[in-house]
């Protein structure tokens, strides 16, 4: 068994708040320049050109890309060797959000009651996801994710009957009717299969993948540039306000399902897409 | 849909308001009064009483912004716009005693426009996630008001050539819709 003291989980996290909120990816901002060629709208053009800009301040001044610096995702996939020491593995986790929100001027999001809304005061906790697999180190991915995009994000129950073109309108309509509010370009996070809690936190894990990359699997692959040809013909645009660089990338998650079932979920995030990622 | 640039002062007037056309881009100057959510509750609860508000809304603007903390030396943090549409229950009752203006992003709704049209206000949006770019553009800050709400406090900002887009007009112009169907590619 490999020990891992709790405190580097802490400072782990501390940086990768910090990191995620000041520096957007490269791949976000080779997809947002790309856009940038094709765009159409003369105003769409100009937010784009903004956003390109925003990066290079909010990176050059090390401040916030957004000042909605998100609810922090945590995704951690720990090694089966791996015994965390000296302390609570959570409350870790806990005290890098609290510490890298604080000392890195971010905003602080997150109230402690979703009906009597008092904020919390250091954006914990976490929403974490723990996730055991083989080997003897720790990988911790830090994606702090806006309300504005959070709130366009929908879980369908839909029928096995309503097959793969089922799934093209639910997604393509998602992004429709969302118009300005996730602040696209958006990146379209699908999860499809599995149960109802299921697809939607594949929805949410999809939006990690590089923007560029890939589907493994050829099928979902010719699906999900289907998809994002169809969204980017909707008009939405930048801001919502009409052009052709709607969305940045479709990612779709898969998994078994019942023979009953067909569940789907859009998770939507801005064209801030962060996350950043360290394996100790 | 116009697109011409120009430049504006608050307060504004109606002549000023009534001027403007969806797509127009405006480089904004003066004060700019930030709220949102939990500001606006409290604001609404304030003119159901017949009390005074904190703030006098005649004439001015009201930006939809919670920002960031601001860096040691610098006059605010990341400060970009919220979503617009979560104050459709309130911008009408604020439009009606006198304001003029909101900024935000996304579309808002029908409740807002027809107070637009009625009081004459104009809804601009900003380009939601640009935060450190705006906040270059704002010069000053101070808490008026609810300093207990932090983000979400009522701030009076100063800016200079603040870049925001003719979203919806006071005659129901709406570039949501105008500016995706001059876009969209039937399928």
């Amino acid at each position: 068994m490999r020990e891992l003291q709790t405190k580097e989980i802490t400072s782990a996290v501390k940086r990768l708040c910090m990191e995620a909120n000041y520096y957007l990816g490269e791949d976000v901002l080779n997809a947002i320049k790309e856009g940038l060629k094709k765009e159409e709208s003369p105003l769409g053009k100009d937010i784009l050109q903004q956003i390109v800009e925003n990066a290079e301040i909010a990176a050059k001044e090390e401040v916030p890309i957004c000042q909605d610096t998100g609810f922090a995702v945590i995704f951690v996939e720990l090694g089966q060797e791996v015994r965390v020491v000296d302390g609570d593995f959570n409350e870790a986790i806990n005290e890098g959000v609290r510490q890298g929100y604080t000392d890195g001027y971010l905003r602080k999001s997150i109230v402690e009651d979703p009906i009597r809304r008092k904020n919390t005061g250091d954006n914990t906790p976490a929403v974490i996801h723990l996730e055991m697999v083989p080997g003897d180190k720790i990988r911790i991915i830090v994606a702090p994710k806006g309300g504005g995009s959070e709130n366009m994000s929908e879980v369908k129950m839909m029928k096995p009957a309503d097959g793969v073109e089922g799934l093209k309108r639910f997604v393509v309509e998602r992004v429709e009717k969302s118009g300005g509010n996730p602040c696209p370009p958006v990146v379209v996070g699908v999860g499809v299969g599995g149960t109802f809690e299921k697809c939607a936190f594949l929805a949410k894990k999809a939006l990690l993948r590089e923007i560029g990359s890939k589907h493994p699997d050829p099928y979902y692959a010719e699906l999900e540039a289907e998809l994002l040809e169809k969204i980017n013909r909707s008009g939405v645009g930048p801001q919502g306000l009409g052009g052709r660089t709607t969305a940045l990338a479709v990612h779709i998650e898969a998994h078994p399902c019942h023979i009953a079932s067909y569940p789907a979920a859009v998770n939507l995030n801005c064209h801030a897409a962060r996350h950043k990622e360290i394996t100790i | 849909m116009a697109t011409e640039q120009k430049r504006l002062t608050t307060p504004l007037s109606d002549k000023e308001v009534t001027d403007l056309r969806i797509g127009d881009i405006v480089l904004l100057s003066g004060t700019v009064y930030t709220a949102r959510d939990a500001a606006h509750k409290k604001l609404v609860e304030l003119l159901e009483k017949g009390e005074k508000l904190p703030i006098d809304p005649t004439g001015q603007i009201i930006y939809y912004v919670g920002p960031s903390p601001a860096k040691p030396g610098k006059v605010i943090g990341s400060a970009g716009p919220t979503t617009s549409g979560r104050m459709n229950p309130y911008a009408p009752k604020l439009i009606a005693a006198g304001l003029k203006g909101m900024i935000g992003k996304g579309e808002m709704g029908s409740e807002v426009v027809e107070a637009m049209k009625k009081y004459k206000a104009v809804y601009f949006t900003a380009t939601g996630g640009a935060a450190a770019l705006i906040a270059q553009r704002i010069t000053a800050s101070e808490v008026v008001a609810y300093e207990d709400l932090g983000a979400e406090a009522i701030r009076k900002l100063m800016v200079k050539d603040f870049p925001v887009n003719v979203a919806q007009d006071c005659y129901g112009g709406n570039l949501f819709i105008e500016g995706v169907k001059k876009y969209k590619i039937e399928a």
